[in-house]
């Protein structure tokens, strides 16, 4: 049993993703609780340049063909056999598209327990704490963490990704364990998002929709809101799920990073999986039925009224101010 | 091709949730249980897999309150078996329990796929999905959107951020974590269902050597801190409308 903090690194691509600093910040609160080291745990091949930006003590590095893509099924086996040998006091790994995908399957292989969307940590009287984001962003639930090793899950927002980066490159330890041979999910191919619409990310006002527009039809409101502002409109997942808009238009965790001057979200609750791709924006203005939205905990401006009402007004006072 | 997929009900959002008395769980005394979104595209994604190949597909269920209708519902849609656990559920169940006693009901049926949300706004401690994988041994793949069968292998269109898509090879038996079906789940209407009441069955099965160990312990719950939020502008709908002009002048951007 050891007192470090792993930190399972996320790569897609050539690139090591923000949640993986986040992480890192949220590795050194916990080590400074038990004492032990921040230790990196880089899956990949050929990838050792992706360690120079991590602000870790030490990274351990597994290099190897099987591991060059990401797979559940490697990601699991190799990473059994590593926490099973190293005995961490946690193991962090994103609540993503690659951490989640691998951290319940190891807590039921391994009869560890698990935690999952953790916010962040904080050190209660030499007690690790945890507090995790539940139910759309509307309770947050706080406990001791679990031993012996805690596998935890995290989602972004507690700590900046600044935060978990270094200029000084950590010292890496190559290490081997076996990785099967035949493995049971095989990636085939990348598939490229759409193109050919308008970039989202690159708009500075974006009119963003969210199930509170209630059916397609009504989508007319917020483009002519976001003509009259000369913005382009976005959504939340529900919106695209339903086929209303393309898959280009989403913002969130699926989806695409918005960083633009204003974001107005029209009839969007602020689930998680959402803030996560537009809380950097400037400015957030939210406008919902629900005071208890938790759109109100990121956004600057708000207004408890329902769209319909207010929107065609709006429209109407900005096209007003432009044709004068 | 047979495939399970196993749901669970979580509280609905749109209602408010209060805390208990304990401050350390939700009150469930007024809480109005919905099935979990994820799930309903799982089943979708099944009677889509049906439609498209051919197959059966088995509903799964811990009984709570408002089960019946959710099973029935799914039945209208085309699911042809429906089964319900009996146990002590309604206190709530941790995902760990939940998924050692689904995979019991796994080992018993043999599917060859097995679909279920790829998470859920209540999940604590880990999803089922993934857990359900890693007791029965199966290989897991979650976020798809997308799935069809060739040669007797599964191919999932898994989503990455910023909408980049992995096709993976997936050998058979396995469970996939659905993020949204290839279309949105499909409407019936409440006639259909209560016809659906008359015909189809739900089979009740008795948890078996339910134990509730393996959950994340918590402390204490409470809303997100106040101290962040938005400044709220108030009025009728004109003046809200004037002072957000005023606001997108401020920006500079008017």
């Amino acid at each position: 049993m050891s007192q470090d903090i792993h930190v399972v690194i996320e790569h897609l691509r050539g690139q090591v993703a923000d949640i993986s600093y986040v992480m890192l910040a949220a590795a050194r609160v916990l080590s400074k609780g038990t004492g032990g080291e921040v230790v990196a745990v880089l899956l990949g091949y050929n990838a050792q340049e992706l360690v120079m930006s991590l602000a870790a003590d030490r990274v351990l590095y597994l290099n190897h063909p099987t591991l060059a893509d990401f797979s559940s099924d490697a990601y699991r086996h190799t990473l059994a056999a590593l926490i099973s040998e190293k005995e961490p006091r946690a193991a962090l790994f994103g609540n993503t598209s690659i951490g989640a995908d691998v951290a319940s399957t190891l807590s039921a292989n391994l009869g560890l327990p698990l935690v999952s969307a953790c916010r962040n940590f904080h050190i209660d009287d030499s007690t690790l704490k945890f507090t995790s984001q539940i139910c759309g962003g509307k309770i947050m639930a706080e406990g001791e963490l679990p031993s012996p090793t805690a596998l935890v899950t995290m989602v972004p927002g507690g700590y900046k990704p600044e935060e978990g980066k270094s200029s000084q490159p950590p010292q890496v330890t190559l290490i081997t364990v076996p990785v099967p041979e035949d493995q049971r999910v095989i990636l085939k191919q990348y598939i490229e998002p759409e193109s050919g619409d308008v970039d989202i990310t690159r708009e500075s006002i974006l009119v963003s929709i969210g199930r509170g527009i209630q059916n397609q039809d009504n989508i007319e409101l917020a483009e002519e809101l976001a003509k009259a502002l000369g913005g382009e409109v976005c959504a939340s997942r529900p919106i695209v799920d339903q086929g209303w808009l393309p898959t280009t238009r989403l913002v969130g965790k699926s989806g695409k990073q918005v960083k633009p001057r204003i974001y107005l979200a029209l009839g969007i609750s602020g689930a998680p999986e959402h803030v996560e791709g537009m809380s950097e924006s400037e400015t957030i203005i939210a406008i919902n039925t629900d005071p208890g939205a938790p759109i109100f905990n990121v956004a600057k401006y708000g207004a408890v009224v329902d769209l319909f009402d207010l929107v065609p007004v709006f429209t109407g006072k900005i096209q007003e101010v432009r044709s004068t | 091709m047979k495939i399970l997929v196993p749901i669970k009900l979580v509280p609905d959002l749109v209602e408010e949730l209060t805390i208990d008395a304990s401050g350390m769980a939700l009150d469930s005394t007024w809480m109005r249980l919905i099935i979990n979104e994820f799930d309903d595209h799982a089943i979708e994604q099944a009677i889509l897999l049906k439609e498209r190949g051919g197959g059966q597909v088995t509903i799964l269920a811990p009984d709570v309150e408002g089960i019946d209708e959710v099973l029935f519902t799914a039945a209208a849609k085309g699911a042809d078996q429906l089964i319900k656990l009996e146990g002590d559920f309604e206190g709530g169940v941790n995902n760990h329990a939940l998924a050692r006693i689904f995979a019991t009901i796994v080992r018993e049926l043999r599917p060859d796929l097995v679909m279920t949300g790829v998470q859920a706004h209540d999940d604590l401690d880990g999803s089922i999905g993934p857990l359900l994988a890693g007791y029965l041994d199966m290989p897991y793949v979650g976020y798809v959107y997308g799935v069809r069968v060739n040669d007797g292998k599964g191919i999932a269109r898994k989503e990455f951020p910023g909408g980049l898509i992995a096709e993976m090879e997936v050998t058979l038996p396995a469970v996939l974590g659905i993020q949204a079906a290839e279309q949105p789940p499909r409407y019936v209407a409440v006639s259909k269902v209560r016809q659906t009441m008359k015909s189809a069955t739900v089979e009740e099965r008795e948890a078996v050597g339910l134990d509730l160990g393996g959950g994340t312990t918590i402390s204490s719950m409470f809303p997100p801190e106040a101290g962040e939020r938005a400044t709220i502008i108030d009025g009728s709908v004109d003046e809200i409308a004037s002072r957000l002009v005023e606001v997108f002048k401020e920006l500079g951007v008017l």
